[in-house]
């Protein structure tokens, strides 16, 4: 289980809150710690393995559960 | 430097087609594209200040969702359909969760997204920069090809 060091309630926000408020937070953290971020929009999942893979920050873990989408990002 | 890059003409001044530009450019520069938007014409009002002006029209757009469809002929007889679409669409954008017009615009500008008003229109319009947001600089057709012609991506909205 990823542990991390900062979490982000994205929850209610619609694209491309998220993914902006991700790119905020990461940069609070230092290269390796991790983020976690829970969601509601369900356009998130795809949008934060995107955001992942352009940006280069992993994305260590993602899972859904009653309609929240919890994502885990490593600062890279 | 292999930095990407995005640049967007902005020239519609309604409230529904202020939102591409400022989502696509916020999102670009988040994930670290330099990103450039042109505004001319109509698109010079999503500049100022007060984006409390700007409104969605139901009149001639067919594909707008509205609760009792109504004929365009009614509807542009029918006062305040236009206020009346406005409010709809600002009261369900804040019921799902969708950032306001100037919370992106001011993400934007955080992200250091530079925003260039057309020079031409906005002395055929009279706009008063001074009405403008702070950083917006003024600049003509050429200034936009120093930045598109290097862009990866270029969007005309």
């Amino acid at each position: 289980m990823v542990q991390e060091d900062k979490v982000l309630d994205a929850r209610g926000l619609n694209c491309p809150l998220p993914i902006l408020r991700t790119k905020k937070a990461l940069g609070e953290l230092t290269a390796g710690q991790v983020l976690k971020i829970v969601a509601t929009d369900p356009g998130a999942v795809k949008d934060f393995e995107a955001f992942s893979k352009q940006t280069k920050n992993p994305l260590l873990e993602q899972a859904e559960a009653g309609g929240e989408f919890v994502f885990f990002i490593q600062k890279a | 430097m292999d930095e990407k890059k995005l640049a967007i003409i902005a020239t519609k001044g309604t409230l529904d087609w202020g939102y591409p530009p400022f989502i696509l450019a916020s999102t670009a520069a988040a994930l670290g594209y330099a990103t450039e938007i042109f505004f001319t014409f109509y698109g010079l009002q999503l500049l100022k200040k007060d984006l409390g002006h700007l409104r969605v029209s139901p009149l001639g757009n067919p594909a707008m969702p509205m609760p009792v469809p109504m004929p365009n002929f009614v509807m542009a007889l029918v006062p305040g359909m236009e206020a009346m679409a406005t409010s709809m669409m600002k009261s369900k954008m804040k019921s799902k969760g969708v950032a306001s017009l100037e919370e992106l615009r001011e993400l934007c500008v955080e992200a250091e997204v530079r925003m260039i008003a057309c020079q031409m229109t906005v002395d055929l319009f009279e706009f008063d920069t001074s009405d403008f947001i702070d950083g917006v600089e003024l600049g003509g057709a050429a200034l936009f090809f120093e930045f598109a012609g290097e862009a990866d991506i270029t969007l005309f909205i």
